[in-house]
């Protein structure tokens, strides 16, 4: 569905991504983990069209999206820091966003309504706590019932109830058949999410493998301490 | 694109900022001409405020408000819209926002007071010149993307093309006194719109005293309605350049 060819991305002297090529298809569940600064949120915002790679290229459902701005509209995105418009309430941001997508089918609102978001429609967003800026971000992001979810850092910042909520939706979701790309730190969150892993280091892939494949490796049951396993052998 | 329009104008009238730049405006207007005994004197005491105080609102608050929108800006940059109807729409909705602001301020009174030639001259100059000091406003912001570097930059551009650039303007004339300068001059004039705002208001107002020097040669080369035609080209040229540059840049931006 989303297909990476060789993108490269500098930033200045620094080399943030380094011909990184991927494959994500629909059904999947991926994870993108990997140190900090080493190039996820980049290569999230180049698949959004927020940054704009120096080489190479990438295509959603066959098309490069070059010059292209339709595809994201089967894209659900939520940031890492999400950060709206301080004037406008709740409810006016997500009446904007609505109103700009010009959804035709129907929303999806069980997040919405989890949150207790009709509560706090006229809250200011320059009010809301971190979390709830989180909440407003990760309505946003499921409300049109999107092919592709792209998540950044989805969980840090909520309280444990509302990332347990977010989780059950995200197993929902991909139960549906969507594509779904994860970054987190919190490998341990991870564990009933996600079907594959892709470990970056310094602008490149290290490895993408399927869950089951990278247990079968390294005989752990958790995928944290498979990770660690991996790492460890590599540096030895 | 009008969505996006109606939002940004929401916005910025959430602001206050828009609504006390009307309200102080008016006061200016208005007491301007009450306190005259005739017109044309307060119609050149609102000239000074078209020259100054407008273009400094509009460049300040335009920095400003682009430095605070990022997050905004990002958020639309995410949804399925074309990058150049973000930018556009947030250039049409300041601009409309001002204008209107400058029109319930100054526009009522001109129009109350002063002679209607005049008062549609000045208005539209106003308006422009609105335009041009948002569309300086949105290069010098996109150029930068450190805050106080982009309003350093806006307000030094204020200053030169308020103050400094009539300074220049007399240094020169005075150190090529000897020389045949008039076309260089006219040349010069074109550099600055606060500049070429003047010349058409004056112009249309014929009172040469007041003129400067550049306005005298305006009027002395282009002949009243050929310099008028020529200088309002020379104005939307100035919001029009800064502007494309702009869009330019902000469709290459990584955000």
């Amino acid at each position: 569905m989303i297909e990476i060819k060789s993108i490269s991305k500098r930033f200045g002297k620094l080399q943030v991504l380094n011909k990184v090529n991927l494959e994500c298809n629909r059904g999947e569940c991926i994870a993108l983990i990997g140190p900090n600064g080493c190039g996820k949120t980049t290569l999230i915002k180049s698949i959004l069209g927020m940054v704009l790679p120096n080489d190479g290229e990438i295509l959603f459902k066959g098309k490069s999206i070059k010059q292209d701005f339709i595809y994201r509209s089967e894209i659900g995105y939520m940031p890492q820091i999400g950060r709206y418009p301080d004037n406008m309430t709740i409810g006016q941001v997500i009446e904007m966003i609505k109103n700009i997508r010009q959804h035709k089918g129907s929303y999806d609102e069980v997040l919405y309504h989890q949150f207790i978001l009709p509560e706090m429609l006229n809250k200011r967003m320059s009010t809301l706590s971190g979390g709830t800026r989180q909440k407003v971000s990760a309505v946003l992001a499921f409300l049109f019932n999107p092919d592709v979810l792209i998540l950044d850092e989805p969980t840090a910042g909520l309280d444990p109830l509302a990332a347990e909520m977010l989780k059950e939706k995200i197993i929902a979701e991909k139960q549906k058949g969507r594509l779904i790309l994860i970054t987190s730190h919190q490998l341990s969150e991870l564990d009933d999410l996600i079907s594959e892993i892709v470990f970056m280091n310094e602008g490149q892939v290290l490895f993408h493998k399927t869950i089951d494949a990278l247990k079968d490796e390294t005989g752990e049951a958790r995928i944290s301490k498979a990770i660690t396993k991996i790492l460890k052998s590599r540096v030895v | 694109m009008s969505r996006i329009i109606r939002f940004i104008i929401l916005d910025i009238l959430k602001n206050r900022i828009v609504l006390v730049y009307t309200v102080l405006l008016a006061a200016f207007a208005w007491s301007a001409f009450s306190l005259e005994d005739n017109s044309s004197k307060g119609t050149l005491t609102l000239l000074n405020i078209i020259l100054l105080i407008v273009p400094l609102v509009s460049i300040l608050f335009t920095t400003i408000y682009i430095y605070n929108s990022a997050e905004f800006i990002e958020l639309l940059v995410s949804q399925p819209i074309k990058r150049n109807k973000i930018w556009i729409s947030l250039f049409a909705g300041l601009s409309l926002s001002f204008v209107i602001a400058f029109l319930l301020g100054v526009g009522i009174p001109l129009f109350v007071f002063a002679d209607p030639n005049i008062a549609i001259m000045m208005t539209t100059i106003g308006s422009i010149i609105t335009m041009v000091f948002i569309a300086i406003a949105f290069l010098s912001s996109i150029l930068s993307r450190d805050k106080a570097k982009g309003i350093g930059v806006s307000i030094s551009l204020w200053l030169y093309f308020a103050l400094l650039f009539d300074g220049l303007v007399l240094f020169l004339l005075f150190q090529l006194a000897e020389y045949p300068i008039e076309k260089m001059m006219v040349f010069l004039a074109a550099t600055s719109p606060i500049d070429l705002a003047r010349i058409l208001i004056l112009l249309q107002l014929n009172v040469s005293a007041l003129m400067g020097y550049t306005g005298a040669i305006f009027k002395d080369y282009f002949g009243s309605t050929l310099g008028l035609l020529v200088a309002f080209l020379l104005l939307l040229i100035w919001v029009i350049v800064p502007f494309l540059f702009s869009l330019k840049i902000f469709k290459h931006k990584d955000l």
